[in-house]
């Protein structure tokens, strides 16, 4: 298991994220860089999961819902030993091992197959339940994107949780305000976003998705109310990192090439 | 079917816990004892059926053998996604059961008619799709899809079916079950329309034509060596299916026997055209519009049985599979 800051952490995860769509010419690079700081503190610091206990049935699970996220993902597991670092090299290349969406076959770490949104908080939903009826100790993470909450089955989801009283369950939303084609306060505007969680029963907390510190000690204080679901609305920005893509909504698609691609990582190198 | 089906279940839940019922708030009267006998393996998902088939694989994933279920298309078309990528994907233990295949609710119209399922959901890799054509077979696929193999589609018909086995059988999951032995024809069904293969047959052997019947309750993975079994020594085969034409069994023993390149069968399916119904009535009302009661069929065997020349044939123009000359109500 890496043992470094976690903000450095953090950073490797964007250098491996930028050098990955680089080299596959691949979208969604923004998305992955959003959630850095969430990846690093949960697999470093919160769930009870390393490379020897993929296995065992109680460990804890992370679902990434927001499965277009896979680069950051496949390289925070590939820094803490799940998996070879040589196996980002050939991300999204025919023949290789990961896919452009994260895939639980044959890839170390990762419970759940996604890619289509909506799915994720379903399938943590049925893993909580069970895991609390046959009073097994594992808790089950799951990582939302905003956009994804136009989904109606999040919503399904959110209201069966606290139904069943999933204390054992937490919601993170990587909320960077921006989907596919635009901000979302102009597709479909999630606010009051927060409240909408709350108002479904769920204990919430909002927090800064870039402050190592913050994101720890809030999830380290789950569950926040005994009996409840968590959420954590991380409030962050698309394409954190690298000054040109932050905040843009072209960085969703758009794969770093080209003097693109040396700016990023020259911008993520000086930070080292 | 559903109450062989609860009564199977019920059995299966007592001795092993991880089996689980998960319902998309329907079952009013049939999930009630098994709720109250079994709180730690019974659920009610509510009106969300892409949740209920999302948690059921994540129950799954847990280690559970988890039974969804609701009615026509509400458990399968409302949330094929979920199916494809959560249940098929995982490969996880997940039993969709569906009660009213075709048009077992006839009269609450075209959003429970369920008449495109089988084509579907046995397009799913991993899928088995099974639909029992009586009680006794109900029971036999609920025990088989219970020891956790998998996704696998169980169509029901409603309550009330009746039954054709009236002995024990051999019911083995994939394997046609010959219901009745015959020489001259075949009638492969799947699902409830068992009932009016049988009596057809035993219609046609009092003309002296011998016509078996197999039962077809696995739709996939099909029992591709029966069809050809059947198909070689008859040489005439019809397939009959409270579901479209379109995907269904039909297609599927056309696609067998086009491929064994087997020469001068002639083959015939009965099945719904690609449309939604346009009239309203009960499951039996329904059938007969359609073709798929027992005259109808007996009719069609005659046309194409040993009496007329052999021909290699599957659809044409020139034979009309069912008799449209039932007065009908137009709809305008």
């Amino acid at each position: 298991m890496s043992d470094v800051p976690l903000s450095e952490l953090a950073r490797r995860i964007r250098m491996h994220t930028v050098r990955m769509t680089h080299h596959a010419g691949s979208s969604h690079v923004a998305s992955s860089l959003s959630l850095a700081e969430l990846l690093a503190v949960l697999y470093r610091s919160i769930l009870r999961v390393t490379p020897q206990t993929v296995d065992d049935a109680d460990r804890d699970r992370l679902i990434l819902s927001k499965g277009h996220a896979c680069a950051g993902l496949y390289a925070v597991l590939a820094e803490c030993g799940f998996f070879p670092l040589e196996w980002l090299e050939s991300f999204y290349h025919d023949g290789a091992r990961l896919p452009g969406h994260a895939t639980a076959h044959g890839i170390p770490g990762i419970e759940v197959s996604s890619g289509a949104l909506g799915h994720g908080l379903g399938i943590a939903c049925g893993l909580a339940l069970a895991g609390k009826q046959d009073d097994r100790p594992f808790r089950v993470f799951t990582v939302l994107s905003d956009g994804e909450c136009d989904e109606g089955s999040i919503w399904e989801a959110a209201m069966f949780a606290p139904q069943h009283r999933l204390d054992n369950l937490v919601a993170i939303v990587d909320y960077n305000k921006i989907q596919s084609l635009g901000h979302v306060k102009d597709v479909l505007d999630l606010e009051p976003f927060a409240d909408k969680w709350r108002a479904f029963r769920w204990a919430t907390r909002e927090v800064d998705g870039h402050d190592v510190h913050q994101i720890e000690e809030t999830l380290r204080a789950v569950p926040f109310e005994p009996g409840k679901p968590s959420c954590v609305l991380a409030h962050t920005v698309k394409g954190k990192g690298v000054s040109f893509m932050e905040d843009s909504v072209l960085w969703h698609y758009r794969s770093p090439q080209g003097d693109e691609y040396q700016r990023a990582i020259a911008e993520l190198e000086a930070v080292a | 079917m559903r109450t062989a089906f609860i009564q199977s279940l019920t059995e299966l839940a007592a001795q092993d816990p991880r089996i689980t019922l998960v319902v998309g708030d329907l079952g009013f009267g049939v999930v009630t004892d098994f709720a109250k006998r079994f709180p730690k393996q019974y659920l009610n998902a509510g009106v969300a059926e892409q949740n209920m088939t999302g948690l059921a694989a994540g129950m799954a994933m847990a280690g559970r053998i988890v039974f969804t279920y609701s009615i026509a298309n509400f458990p399968t078309l409302r949330c094929l996604e979920q199916l494809r990528n959560d249940v098929c994907y995982h490969n996880a233990n997940v039993v969709v059961v569906a009660v009213g295949g075709g048009f077992s609710y006839g009269a609450l119209g075209m959003s429970h008619h369920a008449c495109e399922d089988i084509a579907i959901l046995r397009s799913l890799p991993r899928m088995t799709v099974v639909a029992p054509g009586d009680p006794v077979e109900a029971k036999e696929a609920t025990r088989a899809a219970a020891a956790g193999i998998g996704p696998v589609y169980l169509r029901l018909g409603r309550a009330g079916e009746p039954l054709v086995h009236e002995k024990p059988i051999a019911w083995t999951l994939g394997k046609a079950l010959t219901v009745r032995q015959g020489d001259d024809a075949t009638l492969i069904s799947t699902g409830a329309m068992l009932h009016t293969a049988v009596r057809a047959a035993d219609v046609l052997a009092a003309d002296g034509l011998s016509v078996g019947v197999l039962s077809m309750h696995t739709v996939k993975p099909l029992d591709e060596e029966a069809i050809l079994e059947t198909a070689r020594r008859t040489r005439c085969v019809v397939t009959l299916e409270e579901h479209s034409l379109l995907g269904g069994l039909g297609s599927a023993v056309a696609e067998v026997l086009c491929e064994a390149g087997i020469r001068d069968v002639a083959f015939k399916r009965i099945g719904l055209p690609s449309e939604f119904s346009k009239h309203v009535g009960e499951q039996e009302y329904l059938r007969k519009i359609h073709g798929l009661d027992v005259d109808s069929v007996v009719r069609c065997v005659r046309r194409l049985g040993k009496k007329d020349p052999p021909l290699l044939q599957y659809g044409g123009e020139d034979r009309p599979i069912i008799d449209r000359k039932t007065p009908t109500a137009k709809i305008a």
